[in-house]
């Protein structure tokens, strides 16, 4: 028994991006949810399962202004950034058990105008453990949190901040294509190398960006999806993963290894395809090394070569693997990568526009939360 | 300073954790160990992962351990770090087995390295709050 074809991604829908939406975050999730659900020709009140992000609202929220007169499914799956991606695995199991037919997963965040990250996040419960032992010490935001992993991997497999910034030149050219993006200006090398220090190894450029916006999906029962309006993108692989000492990555026994690289390789059996099947992909960017490491970890090269493989051009559009064809969290928006998962899907339809990739029929996405968590769906056109 | 004016984050000690912060008031680093198996965990937590004993008793860490990674921080995200600014947050192999992390004092940027020796420090931060430190060894 697996998840395979299981369901599909039937329709994807996302709002502006921007700095200041004006908007309320319920009201930005409702605009990407109607968005979807109509890109899926299916009507609000078909929807009998949501998945919201955990947080700000809820799913009787979309009860309530939808009319939604039976939903039979709502959960969530809290791993951060790894969250959408997961609640997809969350959503084929519930379309699988025969619960529901139709699931909505809607996020959307004033991440810009709504307050920066700060001491409130040690009260969130994934951060309690760094909140009570790392926050008092000055290790507070995820730049510093982060950033001794790519301190380690910089020091035991000489990678670079030039390679990290190829990452963050390669997503801005994405961007500027793309067209729904919030940063348009071009950006090369040596811009990044000039940012300036957060918290070395990682520039201001290695860092996303803070967003107002929504993003939303419909997946589908293989059976439901069929017929609706747009050609269903199926799911073939899914997999979530918890690294060792998933709370602290200060106890973390290897701490260049993400959860992703538990999860990987049950996706990719379950899909039964291979690294080299994939024509597209879409990496989880809150910060350049988090992509690298994630490279790393599904396989697409050996542990240590993700700053040569990054270097050599393979991730740019008309490379081996091009990733982070919208522009990411990096250049596009910080939509805690449901933008990904949009993105992936136009891929597949061959509704990418500018930044659609040739002949692109296999494609893989990932999500990456809080200390480590990872989530990796593999999905091919219909 | 005054409480009103300490503007860090402030531990919240849980009975799994008080002797911890209590033990760094006396300028000691306490480590769990499980009266179960013996095993040394940290951080503090409930339950020792390997027998699920919630027994503990607190071992006396030597206070010597080798660098595993680093971070040079030059952004303070919450004001009370300004004045610090840029500081090394240094994550420690402990000889006892365990990591740490805390601000690593008095180090050349450049000395950094996988492996530096470095030695457990206490500082007071406020009333009521002892915090540890690294300062480079020798």
């Amino acid at each position: 028994m697996s998840l395979r074809e299981v369901g599909a991604v039937t329709g994807v829908g996302e709002t502006a991006y921007s700095r200041d939406s004006g908007r309320s975050v319920l009201a930005l999730q409702l605009e990407a949810s109607l968005n979807a659900i109509r890109d899926a020709g299916l009507d609000p009140k078909d929807i009998d399962g949501i998945i919201p992000y955990a947080g700000a609202v809820v799913a009787e929220d979309f009860v309530t202004n939808f009319g939604i007169p039976d939903l039979r499914f709502s959960a969530t799956t809290p791993l951060g950034g790894a969250s959408c991606v997961a609640g997809i695995q969350a959503a084929l199991a519930a379309i699988k058990a025969g619960i529901c037919r139709h699931v909505l997963l809607p996020i959307g965040r004033n991440g810009s105008s709504g307050g920066r990250i700060g001491m409130r996040v040690q009260q969130m419960p994934q951060f309690r453990v760094v909140g009570e032992f790392e926050m008092p010490l000055g290790a507070i935001a995820p730049a510093q949190l982060y950033a001794p992993m790519a301190r380690r991997h910089m020091e035991l497999y000489g990678t670079t901040s030039r390679q990290l910034g190829e990452i963050a030149v390669s997503t801005r050219g994405n961007a500027i294509l793309h067209g729904n993006a919030m940063m348009t200006r071009p950006m090369t090398i040596d811009d990044h190398q000039a940012s300036r220090m957060i918290s070395d190894p990682l520039r201001l450029l290695d860092c996303s960006l803070e967003s107002d916006g929504g993003a939303a999906i419909v997946v589908s029962g293989a059976e439901y999806a069929r017929d609706l309006r747009k050609r269903p993108v199926y799911v073939t692989g899914i997999a979530e993963g918890h690294p060792d000492s998933p709370s602290a990555i200060t106890q973390r026994p290897d701490m260049t290894r993400l959860g992703l690289a538990k999860a990987a390789p049950k996706a990719f059996a379950m899909a039964g395809v291979t690294p080299a099947d994939i024509d597209v992909a879409e990496i989880y960017d809150c910060f350049t090394y988090i992509v690298l490491c994630q490279l790393e970890d599904i396989g697409f090269c050996k542990k240590g070569e993700g700053g040569p493989f990054v270097e050599s051009g393979a991730i740019r559009l008309g490379g081996k693997l091009p990733i982070n064809t919208h522009g990411g969290l990096l250049s596009q928006a910080h939509v805690v990568g449901m933008n990904h998962v949009v993105e992936l899907v136009r891929q597949l339809r061959g509704e990418a526009g500018p930044v659609q990739v040739t002949d692109a029929e296999i494609g893989l996405v990932t999500g990456y939360g809080d200390m480590g968590d990872g989530s990796v769906a593999i999905m091919r056109g219909g | 300073m005054t409480n009103d004016s300490y503007d860090k984050p402030m531990p919240e000690p849980t009975p799994d954790s008080a002797p911890y912060w209590a033990g760094l008031q006396q300028h000691k680093l306490l480590l769990q160990k499980c009266a179960g198996c013996g095993r040394i965990r940290h951080y503090p937590r409930p339950m020792c992962d390997a027998c699920y004993s919630t027994d503990v008793t607190w071992v006396e860490a030597a206070g010597r351990g080798k660098v595993h990674s680093w971070t040079i921080t030059h952004h303070a995200f919450v004001p009370g770090f300004r004045d610090e600014l840029p500081y090394v947050l240094a994550t420690v192999d402990l000889e006892e087995g365990v990591r740490m992390n805390a601000q690593l004092r008095g180090a050349d940027p450049v000395s950094l390295r996988i492996g530096l020796p470095v030695r457990v420090d206490y500082e007071r931060a406020r009333e009521g709050l002892t915090l540890p430190i690294l300062r480079a060894e020798g």
